[in-house]
């Protein structure tokens, strides 16, 4: 008698393939996960850190202040003001020389990925530049331009602008050819294909290239800091340093990562409400 | 308007060499006829109508409208391409309107005529959608009616249904006849779906395949009002076979 049904051949069912893929919440790729789990997970992330960091402390580790001490360090500033102070300068630091980049930068960006001309023109000089660590620069701005806050505003400048030249100009890239092509059957001409359709296009791009790039200016003005100020967030933790204050190097740490966190919203927030149409 | 090709040429440089896309082609359309341009695939159909939409250069031959010859790219000649290429960050009533706001339309008459367009191609209700909101189908139609505000002499269009299922493909069909019948534009279309080009057309060029050229040109006697019962003629059947046999031949063996 002939079975009713016919085993598949067991070579197919080897390494237990036969079963298909198994289902999974936790490593479900390019989907959701439920939000109670996703919740979990995000306090996780910062509260597991903290406890480590609380467990080393009371270990007693050498130069880790527990929490409760950083937090003490901070409010202290904050009461003389000093926190205040820093924070503004830094961002007024971060501020002009980001902002400076960007003004530059779009403008550039946007015309070399439309232009081969300006590419060629403007590609292999900023190929090399950007690979010039900016902090180099900092014996040659003091001489230009003295010890003073103009030289920290071209530090950040320098060390952001070419990499958001490059980033933008490869969002331009991205602008699909038919959408330029179709928008010169409409009687499109090229100054209207360059502000209406390549510009629009590639605003999300900029913002995320920005967003990219702030991490790159709060890099450096903690490095410009550290060579001459008289305050600023860098500066503090330089002057902590020499006093073993670590629970103000703690302290200034979490200020630096929450600002840039901060900013970081921002940008997310900017693409959200002027670029609804890039975003899910 | 009249359309006109004389013995247009196209060669593209390669890594292989030259490679000859269009060999000798002459075609026309007149005022407010639909011509349909058949060949398989690889024949050089889009290329074809590149040349004439002015997006690219023949490499000898040239293309007239009106008796001026075609330069570049112009409003007169609107374009439907393959993909669905709408402006992402615009509604579907700025996409539509995009071609006269280009043009220096002013925005009170640029309304009107979108909404105008909008009614045409039934998509009123949707002025204010995004692209990605809309199906395939829609995406197309927006395409259409943003090509037509423009009020373009002639329509080019490169497959516009190709993408789309038979069900959806057969409606839009029908609704693009019944499009030109309402506004009289000229229509040049590319398709390699023979039935459809016997189906909308009034004349129809077969093209060989690579390198393309005509093949033959076949007038259609049909009624000229079409539904779906003409697909049941017995006419339509022999001028689909005739044009399956056209295209079943090989081309000369002269390739260069
Ligand atoms: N820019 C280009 N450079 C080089 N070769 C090209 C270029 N554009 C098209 N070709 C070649 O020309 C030939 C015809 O291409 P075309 O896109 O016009 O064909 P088609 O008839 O539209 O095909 P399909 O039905 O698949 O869309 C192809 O062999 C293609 O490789
Ligand atoms: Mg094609």
């Amino acid at each position: 008698m002939a079975p009713q049904h016919p085993q598949a051949p067991t070579s197919l069912k080897t390494r237990g393939r036969s079963r298909g893929i198994m289902p999974t919440v936790f490593w479900r790729i390019a989907e959701d996960i439920p939000p109670h789990l996703k919740w979990f997970l995000v306090a996780l992330s910062i509260l597991l850190p903290i406890g480590l960091w609380w467990f080393l402390a009371f270990q007693g580790a050498k130069f880790i202040p527990f929490p409760g001490e950083v937090w003490q360090a901070l409010v202290t500033l904050q009461k003389q003001g000093v926190l205040q102070k820093d924070t503004l300068a830094s961002c007024f630091r971060v501020g002009c020389g980001f902002l400076l980049a960007a003004l530059l930068s779009a403008p550039i960006g946007i015309a070399m990925g439309t232009f081969a001309s300006i590419r060629a023109l403007c590609e292999p000089i900023i190929g090399i530049v950007r690979y010039m660590p900016s902090p180099a620069f900092i014996p040659l701005l003091i001489l230009y331009f003295d010890i003073g806050e103009l030289t920290k505003i071209i530090l950040i400048f320098i060390g952001t602008v070419f990499f958001n030249v490059l980033m933008i100009m490869d969002a331009v890239k991205f602008v699909p050819k038919e959408l330029i092509e179709a928008t010169y059957t409409l009687g499109g001409l090229r100054h209207q294909v360059l502000f209406q359709v390549i510009t629009p296009h590639v605003i999300p791009n900029i913002l995320d290239a920005f967003r990219v790039n702030m991490a790159a200016s709060w890099n450096l003005v903690v490095v410009a800091e550290l060579v001459n100020a008289n305050e600023g967030l860098g500066k503090r933790i330089e002057l902590a340093q020499r006093t073993l204050s670590t629970d103000k190097i703690f302290g200034y740490l979490i200020v630096l990562g929450l600002l840039g966190l901060a900013i970081d919203l921002f940008f997310q927030l900017l693409l959200r409400l002027f670029c609804r149409w890039a975003v899910d | 308007m009249h359309l006109e090709t004389f013995n247009l040429y196209k060669h593209f440089t390669t890594r292989q060499g030259q490679l000859l896309v269009l060999k000798d082609i002459n075609l026309h359309v007149e005022t407010g006829q639909f011509v349909c341009a058949v060949g398989a695939s690889g024949s050089g159909k889009t290329t074809l109508l590149r040349l004439i939409a002015g997006l690219e250069m023949p490499t000898s031959g040239k293309i007239m409208v009106d008796g001026k010859p075609v330069l570049g790219p112009g409003a007169e000649r609107g374009m439907v391409f393959q993909s669905y290429t709408l402006y992402p960050w615009m509604s579907v009533a700025k996409n539509v309107g995009f071609g006269l706001k280009l043009q220096g339309v002013a925005k009170s008459l640029r309304s009107q005529r979108v909404a105008e367009y909008l009614d045409v191609v039934g998509l009123s209700q949707f002025a204010n959608a995004y692209p990605r909101e809309l199906s395939g189908g829609m995406k197309q139609r927006v395409a259409i009616a943003r090509a037509l505000a423009s009020q373009p002499k002639i329509l080019l269009m490169d497959e516009p249904f190709g993408a789309l299922d038979v069900q959806t493909k057969a409606t839009m069909q029908e609704f693009l006849l019944d499009l030109w019948r309402r506004t009289g534009t000229s229509i040049l279309m590319i398709t390699h779906d023979v039935e459809e080009a016997v189906f909308l057309s009034q004349r129809i060029y077969v093209l060989t395949a690579r390198p393309g050229s005509i093949q033959q040109e076949v007038q259609l006697n049909l009624p000229p009002e079409r539904t779906y019962t003409t697909r049941r003629q017995p006419n339509f059947q022999h001028y689909q076979d005739e044009i399956m046999d056209l295209l079943r031949t090989k081309p000369s063996p002269d390739i260069a």
